[in-house]
């Protein structure tokens, strides 16, 4: 007797077992498999141990309380507000000095400069953190753009205006890593920078199949996991130049 | 007819015609579900609400995307899925970047006592809340969802897909392997 797979008794217990009727007679026949299934029953029940805080019954009614102003505000997500423009400015003004950090640590003996006044693991860090966010909201935006779906037109006129926003981040970015000699981080910021590029410069309502040749220029690429990979690798850096925690050490 | 019966599409409609006070009734008709949908993909009641906040603004301004043939739930659902996943990576980014791993605590089923027959009932119930949480905490994202939608939200294999903009199968597979590892860790706890 062939018994049942821990993925057929799964889904029996969730009703979605498409052979039902032969499942349930199995189960009636084979004991091995009935005392597996139990057990999987009283496991299953064990994960409804962790409890969820309780709301009071008006909770909607205080939910929206709080909306409702937020729906009159413009078009501006919480984290969407990192793209004030003064941010552009900083990118700018990190990536130089990544320049200048790289140029220097290459080309010059080491001497005081003003720069010096920060610390050259600190520079870093700033540095690392501002490229991590970064690439963070440009995953965010192709994500969000590879995951809907719609059979009519799509408005992405959030999308374009953050994509507008990340093009001039993101070239600062590229140029600063090329000039590095980063090569491959360069090489992944220029295939972003294209998929940005099209969505800034495309329409704000496009169509299913406009949708669909964006979403298929990013599957295509790989990009999403590949700025996942890179942003993993500037968390590690960040974290290996973090400071300790406060009295860590003497 | 009173404006808590009409249909989430119907309350669509009414405010994509204008009338944002109709949100409202959506609003009261989800919260606690994406409450307790958020809490348990989050696993932290501050940031539960947040996404709450978060799941209902990219609703509304995302509200002529919805296509009124689908189910709102779910829709609702997947953009709520979507808010937990982003405040859990930022909330994950944060403390990595704040705090310095820390030495591993005992892990609380090996320190419980081997007397399984005098062992405390409460103790062992909170042991498998406390192993139950930190490895539903450990299953990857794809997977915690989908064992979240399925498992205590009830929602179909077939929702759960459309929730997450996965293939079927692909749901189904993350629903496997999400109950094998909670099993796994369950082992020593329940023998």
């Amino acid at each position: 007797m062939t018994h049942l797979s821990e993925e057929q008794l799964i889904l029996f217990h969730y009703d979605e077992a498409e052979e039902r009727r032969a499942l349930e007679e199995h189960l009636a026949a084979c004991e091995l498999c009935r005392s597996r299934f139990q057990d999987l029953e009283r496991d299953l029940a064990l994960f409804g141990a962790v409890p969820v805080p309780d709301r009071p019954e008006d909770y909607g009614q205080r939910v929206w309380l709080r909306l409702r102003p937020r729906l009159m505000e413009p078009k501006t997500f919480g984290w969407r507000n990192l793209f004030a423009p003064q941010r552009l400015a900083l990118a700018g003004a990190l990536a130089s000095l990544l320049v200048v950090a790289f140029l220097a640590g290459r080309y010059s003996t080491p001497r005081p400069t003003q720069s010096a006044a920060i610390p050259a693991q600190a520079r870093e860090r700033i540095l690392l953190v501002a490229v991590g966010n970064h690439l963070e909201r440009s995953q965010m935006v192709l994500v969000e753009l590879a995951n809907t779906e719609s059979k009519g037109p799509v408005d992405i006129s959030t999308e374009r205006n953050i994509a507008r926003d990340l093009v001039d981040e993101n070239r600062l970015y590229r140029q600063t890593a090329a000039r590095a000699g980063e090569v491959g981080v360069a090489s992944v910021l220029d295939d972003l920078e294209r998929v940005l590029i099209e969505i800034a410069n495309g329409p704000a309502k496009i169509s299913p199949a406009q949708l669909d040749a964006i979403r298929h220029r990013i599957e295509a690429k790989g990009i999403i996991f590949k700025i996942r990979v890179i942003g993993s690798q500037v968390q590690a850096r960040e974290k290996s130049v973090a400071p300790p925690p406060p009295g860590g050490r003497i | 007819m009173n404006r808590m019966e009409e249909s989430d599409a119907t309350v669509v409609a009414q405010v994509l015609a204008g009338d944002r006070d109709a949100f409202r009734v959506v609003v009261e008709r989800h919260s606690h579900n994406i409450f307790r949908l958020a809490f348990r993909m989050t696993g932290n009641e501050q940031d539960a609400e947040d996404v709450v906040q978060e799941t209902f603004l990219r609703a509304y301004r995302r509200l002529d995307r919805f296509e009124s043939r689908s189910s709102f739930s779910t829709w609702i659902y997947r953009i709520a899925v979507n808010c937990s996943l982003d405040v859990s990576r930022k909330r994950r980014h944060e403390e990595e970047s704040r705090v310095s791993p820390e030495p591993e605590a005992p892990d609380p089923v090996l320190s419980l006592p081997s007397t399984g027959p005098s062992a405390d009932r409460l103790m062992i119930s909170a042991v498998v809340r406390e192993k139950v949480e930190t490895t539903i905490k450990a299953l990857t994202e794809k997977e915690r969802a989908a064992f979240v939608l399925r498992h205590f939200e009830g929602l179909s294999i077939e929702e759960v897909a459309r929730a997450m903009g996965l293939k079927v199968n692909a749901a189904k597979n993350n629903i496997f392997r999400a109950v094998q590892k909670l099993r796994r860790a369950l082992e020593p706890v329940v023998g």
